[in-house]
């Protein structure tokens, strides 16, 4: 494949099936083969082409040798997903998911259970870590444009990921059953009223009666025990798709030649083990010192339908789309603002029509994206405000940016923004990158 | 472009800081005004539990339990907790059968099929003063006295919480109007709490060691008692903590050396 591109104007870029094609074409030669050298592994092999698979994922793909530290944040969230499954396993042995006795299991799991403190301090810091990973992990395609073709398959999937780790997380919070996990799960399950005609039917069907009750919390221990299996599947479609098309990388210039990547093994393979750390240092410094600061105290209180605590509140990463809910006065177009903020994620590929893929070399749709980042963090932190006075008006202006940024800003940007001129080849901007080292 | 959104940031730290101010503000003159019914934000105390070295002063909460059992107990449960549990804090074996003994715990059905009292056992949990939470609200003016297992955790900013409330019982200013029932209270929400006054005077409870009985002395071991309650755990928690995190620490400088010196043949 001797065939040289150029790419100077970037309405040369190749069709996403040419990029495809070219990903294919440069896969490193790996000499011989594992089931070359060892028989047991070419036994193994020729029963289930597992051992090929891995070899070829970490030797043969081809990864841009650009990528930066954005690119951990994957791996992050799959870890995070592995310490989610792990400990919840163990403390499935020792939860009741019966309102009678639920809270007082939980305190039994931290009193009585050998370790059961570490276990659930890290089952539950461990969902605001996964969070923390997940938000990085979206930052960065918003940023790069990995969503644009030939990745829109890969985003989609992506964005079902977030869904249901959002559900699942949901479903867990409720399972302590403490004021919190109650009233939290009675406001959300009850905008569901808000479908016109069947809405309430609905309602009860999922509760299992006419409130939140033992019915519910039952069937959200089975859900939330199955979801994250579910998960898993999608998260394996989501590595199939990412190896059908290859990374993106932060110029957003696709790899062409050989020279442009590297193998996973052994440079991805050492610095996702740095990020891995680095991440379990913040997780250690919340886990062991300050373990229920992402948490509510209220939740501390066993639930008690006759009280109402005074602001009932989302665990902090729900925080940003609570507040879209809140900031629209009636019922069901709340909720259809909420959804439809994660919603409208599915058609960022098609609202966002600048040809040019990576947000470094668009000064223009910076300041734009910096503003909606600030933003979401200040809707999220109007989430947990009470919903009066002039946060009210607040929300709505920080709402109506989110959804301006993807329906405005985005498919216009390509009218009007500033280019900067991009790197002829992935190599060429890896050593403008290390000149200055 | 970075400039834009270091700025963003830093505008929002100081955004935050001045809604922390303005919640400061809660201690300001204008929460003076006599007639104001909102709580002043919690003395903030140093605790011997808190930081990254926390540990647990088993005086003080040996102290504290006295302080539960004697004062407290009366009207609040605290039902996650077991006789064997005062192990960990310092009392011996015999010292446990002891105190769990003293109790009457309701036990059975036996082989007659009665329900009967019996001596409690360290195994026991403690025992709570009312049957059921109508029993309690019956017997307080409706008001339900809390368990107190996690009262810490259970309050935002729970130790300093519970110390100020403890000590914030005040005379109403005049011109308040107090209900029938209710006591003032400066850090209770509204400013009326139905619990009164449990901490009066000096030597309310006479200690065991040489320690002096003051009100505040009692107020702060019982605080510490009730922390222990609530995070049993907690200096073991700690010392891993601290372990752990220097392992990484020290694993992260070596994993950042071995991925330099493995991209060094990147060109």
């Amino acid at each position: 494949m001797s065939q040289k591109f150029s790419f100077d104007n970037q309405d040369e870029e190749l069709s996403p099936k040419q990029q495809i094609e070219v990903f294919h074409s440069i896969e490193n030669d790996i000499g011989q083969s594992i089931t070359e050298k060892s028989k047991v592994a070419s036994w193994i092999n020729d029963r289930l082409p597992i051992v090929a698979t891995l070899e070829n994922t970490l030797k043969k793909h081809p990864y841009p040798k650009n990528l930066s530290y954005w690119w951990n944040f994957g791996s992050l969230a799959g870890i995070a997903l592995v310490l989610q499954i792990l400990t919840g396993l163990f403390l499935a042995m020792h939860y009741v998911p019966n309102t009678k006795y639920a809270f007082d299991s939980v305190e039994h799991i931290m009193r009585d259970v050998n370790y059961g403190w570490l276990i659930r301090y890290i089952h539950a810091v461990g969902a605001s870590m996964f969070f923390v990973a997940l938000y990085a992990h979206i930052i960065r395609a918003l940023f790069y444009g990995s969503y644009k073709a030939p990745r829109e398959v890969l985003w989609w999937i992506g964005i079902i990921i977030f869904l249901l780790t959002m559900a699942t997380a949901f479903m867990g919070y409720v399972l302590p059953w403490g004021q919190m996990s109650f009233w939290g799960a009675t406001v959300i399950t009850n905008l569901f009223s808000a479908i016109p005609v069947v809405g309430q039917s609905i309602v009860q069907w999922l509760w299992g009666g006419y409130s939140v009750d033992n019915p519910t919390l039952n069937r959200f221990f089975v859900l939330h025990f199955l979801m994250p299996f579910l998960i898993v599947g999608i998260v394996f479609l989501h590595l199939m798709a990412l190896h059908t098309v290859g990374s993106n990388n932060p110029s957003g210039v696709p790899m062409k030649t050989k020279k442009d990547s590297i193998p996973f093994h052994p440079y991805f393979t050492i610095k996702d083990m740095v990020g891995f750390v680095a991440f379990f240092i913040v997780f250690g410094y919340f886990l062991f010192f300050y373990p229920n600061a992402l948490g509510h105290p209220d939740n501390y209180i066993p639930a008690n339908p006759l009280v109402t605590p005074p602001h009932i509140v989302p665990e902090w990463y729900f925080l940003p789309f609570y507040a879209i809910l809140r900031a629209v006065p009636d019922k069901l177009g709340g909720v259809v603002m909420m959804f439809g903020a994660i919603i409208l994620l599915f058609f960022i590929p098609y609202l966002d029509r600048s040809k040019i893929r990576s947000g470094a070399y668009r000064p223009t749709f910076q300041k734009f994206f910096y503003v909606f980042v600030v933003n979401f963090i200040f809707l999220g932190w109007l989430g947990k405000s009470p919903a009066e006075g002039w946060y009210i008006w607040a929300s709505r202006i920080a709402t109506f940016y989110y959804y301006a940024y993807f329906l405005i800003i985005l498919p216009n940007l390509p009218k009007f923004e500033k280019i900067l001129p991009l790197p002829s080849s992935i190599d060429e901007h890896y050593q403008q990158s290390h000149k200055h080292k | 472009m970075q400039k834009i959104f270091l700025i963003s940031i830093f505008l929002l730290n100081i955004f935050f800081g001045v809604i922390g101010f303005n919640s400061a503000k809660a201690n300001s003159s204008a929460n003076d005004n006599e007639l104001a019914t909102s709580a002043l934000h919690p003395k903030q105390m140093k605790w011997e539990f808190e930081g990254i070295f926390g540990r647990f002063d088993k005086a003080s909460i040996q102290r504290g339990y006295q302080v539960y059992r004697e004062v407290c107990s009366a009207c609040h449960a605290m039902k996650q907790m077991s006789f064997r549990n005062l192990g960990d804090i310092g009392f011996s074996e015999n010292e446990i059968k002891q105190i769990a003994s003293d109790y009457l715990i309701t036990d059975g059905p036996n082989d007659d099929g009665e329900m009967f009292e019996r001596a409690g056992l360290p195994s026991d949990k403690f025992a709570s003063p009312y049957a059921n939470e109508q029993a309690a609200r019956s017997a307080n003016g409706g008001a339900y006295p809390p368990d107190l297992s996690l009262i810490i955790k259970a309050r935002h900013d729970g130790a300093n919480y519970v110390y100020s409330l403890l000590t914030g019982y005040k005379d109403a200013p005049d011109g308040f109007n107090l209900a029938s029932g209710k006591n003032y209270n400066i850090y209770f929400e509204g400013r009326q709490i139905s619990m009164p006054a449990p901490i009066l005077e000096d030597n309310q409870v006479e200690y065991k060691d040489a320690t002096f009985a003051s009100k505040e002395q009692m107020i702060i071991d019982v605080v510490n008692f009730l922390h222990y309650s609530a995070e049993p755990e907690m200096q073991d928690r700690k010392k891993m903590g601290v372990r752990t995190m220097i392992f990484l620490f020290i694993l992260l400088i070596i994993l950042v050396m071995a991925k330099r010196a493995i991209w060094q043949q990147v060109k």
